[in-house]
């Protein structure tokens, strides 16, 4: 007895949670998990999921396995923004909200890390996983043993971060927990290191995986395929991969600092004995701006397939996108101190990244407009991955802006940190990326799985989603202008807020509806598909090579492997 | 052609009609509340509005194009248009003129914003005096958990949650922490800074009007982080000096004693004011975390949860006996 005690060192049954939200996620966690189990043995398909799933290393499974993570991790984020949502929205003057202000902060800690590192980067590398060896005509990744090995470091990390829901507690420091706060001094739980160890954990096989299709983009391009024939989700996600190899060894190195500050007392980032948080703040962005490009190139990439594809034209200005995705990978290096405008540096240091930070809208400019020249006298169909596309270039064009002006710091000194910049960052984050990637999940949809996802639910969802975010997101920019800072969990009934709040809580629930169409999306389509099947492998008319071999890909992916001429080698 | 379309489209006009009335209900909403970082009322925020208000002006030029090209654009070549006038050129995918004009105007317009950029980054220094014929007052900042205490060094008063100053009086704000990072921020008057334990950041701003503004923290500092709000009222000459000479009569004394006390947590702080005793308190919380030798004042004591970093009795033996009686235990 004595021998368990001392096993289980400081860890109590205090560690579990008692009030009903968390209990309820923690509670519903094992059940879910039990009726899996149940349902595997009955069906006998342990050794099924162990042989096909498990223990694979065929990319297209391993994409599988990332997307199914990344949704259900969206699904728990998304739930997290519901509970802001009714909190801010209820929380003025009297009454205190729904949840505390320690629960409120994990909660919107949660969010952040979730929504970065486990759906937008658990969908990138399940697109990557999915298409690019089909892309360059490539029957695998350079190393399949690896790519697996990085999947289950993800998955690793997943299973941490979920497990702070029933044990313990999460970081309440915010989703990049600056110290002193996330230091023991002010954040003693265990909250900070559940959030430093699955990040740790999880980047460390983004960093492999990086290296791995890096190698496999470089070496196992089909024979005729230069780099200049490339389509350009390939050269986005080689751009990308260089970022995150560059990139990550910071995130790793800083994670690891801090996490010797709090377990082994040593003084990185302490306030005290000559630690220094501004060096962590430093560092953090100097991984954090490259990668929210990390994540938004690849989506770039994407909408370049798709708008080519759906417009039936070639992609207007090709050497430039590819100028514009690199130069773009450069600057984001060069930029990362205007997420700290207000620390106080210089006039001259604030100014040069002030503009660099501008420059970077040039090449993203170019992105566009080439964009809609590939429209420019196309036959343009409006399949639902298009109506993302649309819903992309409206929002992110404001966004855009909005980033312009947080970039000049005379600008940013009376707008950071207030949800002006929350509005600004999820307006590129969800219709840059998250539209992107959704589009890019129905377009490559039928080619992993063998048949299409329904196109009429697809674009009501879609629908929702643009309406959805422009009511919860308005009321933020504006809100931001009236002194309304991040991660308020209570303010005065004084200031007016309340009915901007309930705005974008409304936004929020029409975005839910969106959400509960793609479910509905996704469940029709598999309950159809017999019937729904591709048989051409071919259903959108397509310009690549993934498009030459059978809907589901066969495991070896090409038959033969495929000789290039041309850029876009498929023209059906 | 208009003659010709006897139905409206229904599929756009009501979502055009829903959106306009939408449109229409946030303006009449937003003409009755107050916006300070719109409606400035000192001299710095009236410089940043006016440069945020360039700055979209600026980008409107980009804009505009961009969503009409893109309206026209997607319209003309949709699929189904049965109109033959539009062109399709499935193979065209190059144009040297038209690529260079889009990277040349972008190019432009940032290059303009660029040199903006510049001076007013310079302009607009938090740490530049500003230039007026008043003389420049001194407040310091400590923000602590959960609140903002001030100090006036030359009033020789101390308040919480509350900052008082003459209106047209440029204020140098000096400020620092003694927990955790916050930041400074009065919108109405203009800039916010961080303040950091062991650091001083300066921000100097001023009132024209007189009036009471909302200050707050705007960067996330534990679980009272909601509540670290204070009122910045800016009054005349005259009742500023008043209200000096009211607070100096208080009964509370800020010593060194008394702000160990006052800097443990506690949430949602009622206003209060003080006659400072303690001699420069200010370098006193600043260089605390600058010598080595001696950390961990009472007040962090009670805030850090004994773990595995539990500090013994005597907070004031050098930090590596600290170290070594953790390694030991």
């Amino acid at each position: 007895m004595i021998l368990f005690a001392d096993f289980l060192g400081k860890l109590s049954l205090d560690a579990l949670p008692d009030d009903p939200i968390t209990m309820g996620g923690a509670i519903s966690m094992p059940i879910i998990g039990l009726a899996i189990v149940a349902l595997l043995t009955y069906t006998k398909r342990w050794k099924w999921l162990w042989r096909e799933w498990l223990t694979t290393v065929d990319p297209k499974k391993i994409g599988i396995m990332y997307l199914i993570v990344a949704g259900v991790m969206a699904l728990r984020g998304f739930a997290d923004v519901i509970m802001m949502r009714a909190q801010q929205a209820l929380a003025s003057g009297d009454s205190s909200g729904i949840i505390s202000s320690d629960m409120f902060q994990q909660v919107f800690s949660a969010h952040g890390t979730i929504m970065i590192f486990f759906v937008a980067m658990g969908i990138l590398f399940a697109l990557v996983n999915m298409v690019v060896p089909l892309m360059i005509g490539a029957r695998d990744v350079a190393f399949p043993f690896l790519n697996a090995t990085s999947f289950w470091l993800f998955a690793a990390g997943m299973v941490l971060i979920n497990l702070s829901l029933a044990v313990g507690e999460f970081s309440a420091a915010g989703w990049l927990a600056y110290p002193p706060l996330s230091e023991l001094s002010h954040s003693p739980g265990v909250g900070v290191d559940y959030w430093l160890w699955s990040l740790q954990i999880a980047g460390a096989g983004t960093l492999l995986s990086g290296i791995n299709f890096l190698v496999t983009i470089l070496k196992m391009r089909a024979p005729g395929m230069t780099l200049m024939k490339m389509p350009m989700f390939v050269w986005s996600i080689l751009v990308t991969m260089v970022m995150i190899i560059f990139a990550f060894p910071i995130l790793t190195v800083t994670l690891g600092l801090l996490i010797l500050d709090r377990t082994l007392g040593m003084h990185f980032f302490t306030a005290e004995a000559g630690g220094n948080a501004m060096m962590y703040v430093n560092l953090i962005w100097a991984w954090g701006h490259p990668e929210v490009y990390i994540l938004v190139l690849p989506a770039f990439g994407v909408y370049s397939e798709i708008v080519a594809t759906f417009s039936r034209k070639r992609l207007f200005g090709y050497a430039s996108m590819v100028w514009a995705l690199v130069s773009i990978a450069f600057l984001s290096f060069i930029v990362w101190l205007h997420h700290f405008f207000t620390m106080g540096a210089g006039a001259n240091v604030n100014a040069f990244f002030g503009v660099m930070t501008m420059i970077i809208g040039v090449p993203t400019g170019v992105k566009i407009f080439n964009w809609l020249f590939t429209m420019f006298r196309g036959r343009i169909k409006f399949a639902s991955p298009m109506i993302w596309f649309m819903g992309f270039i409206f929002l992110f064009t404001m966004g855009g802006m909005a980033g312009v002006m947080l970039a000049v710091p005379g600008i940013d000194y009376q707008v950071h940190n207030s949800l002006f910049l929350v509005a600004h960052f999820h307006t590129m984050i969800v219709s840059g990326v998250l539209f992107g990637f959704f589009a890019g999940i129905v377009y490559w949809w039928p080619k992993v799985f063998g048949y299409k996802l329904h196109e009429g639910l697809g674009k009501i969802a879609a629908g929702c989603w643009i309406v959805g975010f422009i009511l919860a997101f308005a009321p933020l920019y504006i809100l931001g202008l009236m002194g309304a800072t991040r991660r308020l969990d209570h303010y005065d009934a004084s200031l007016g807020w309340q009915p901007l709040f309930i705005v974008a809580g409304i936004g929020a629930l029409i975005i839910a509806v969106g959400v509960f169409f793609q479910v509905l999306q996704i469940t029709v389509s598999v309950l159809e598909r017999k019937w729904k099947r591709d048989l051409t492998g071919d259903p959108w008319n397509g310009r690549t090579l993934e498009w030459t071999t059978a809907s589901p890909a066969p495991f070896y992916n090409f038959a033969v492997i495929p000789q290039v001429t041309e850029r876009d080698p498929f023209l059906g | 052609m208009s003659k010709k379309r006897k139905k409206p489209n229904l599929k756009i006009a009501i979502p055009l009609l829903l959106a306009l009335g939408v449109i229409a209900l946030a303006v009449w909403y937003l003409r009755g509340v107050h916006i300070p970082v719109m409606q400035p009322q000192g001299e710095v925020a009236q410089k940043e509005r006016d440069l945020m208000v360039f700055t979209v002006l600026l980008g409107l030029l980009i804009v505009v194009p961009v969503f009409v090209m893109t309206i026209v654009i997607a319209w003309r070549y949709r699929e189904g248009n049965q109109k033959a006038r539009a062109k399709y050129t499935p193979d065209w995918d190059r144009h040297r003129l038209a690529e260079f004009t889009w990277w040349a105007i972008p190019f432009a317009i940032i290059a303009v914003l660029s040199v903006v950029t510049w001076t007013s980054t310079h302009s607009l220094d938090p740490w530049k005096p500003l230039n007026s014929s008043a003389k420049t007052m001194k407040i310091q900042v400590v923000s602590l958990d959960w609140k903002w205490l001030f100090l006036y060094p030359e009033q020789k008063i101390a308040t919480v949650n509350f900052v008082q100053f003459p209106k047209n009086t440029p204020v140098d704000f000096e400020i620092t922490s003694d927990s955790v990072m916050n930041s400074f921020w009065i919108p109405s008057l203009g800039s916010q800074i961080y303040s950091m334990p062991g650091m001083s950041t300066h921000v100097h701003l001023t009132a024209d009007k007189n009036g009471d503004y909302r200050g707050s923290s705007a960067n996330i500092s534990g679980e009272g982080f909601a509540g670290m709000k204070f009122v910045a009222r800016a009054s005349s000459q005259a009742d500023f000096d008043t209200w000096v000479q009211s607070v100096s009569k208080s009964s509370s004394i800020l010593t060194e004693d008394s702000y160990a006390r006052l800097a443990r947590p506690s949430k949602n702080n009622p206003h209060a004011f003080y006659v400072l005793g303690a001699k420069n308190l200010y370098g006193t919380i600043v260089m605390k975390y600058m010598d080595h030798g001696h950390v961990q004042s009472e007040a962090e004591h009670d805030h850090a949860k004994p773990g595995t970093n539990e500090v013994p009795e005597e907070s004031n033996m050098p930090y590596h006996d600290h170290m070594h009686m953790e390694m030991s235990q």
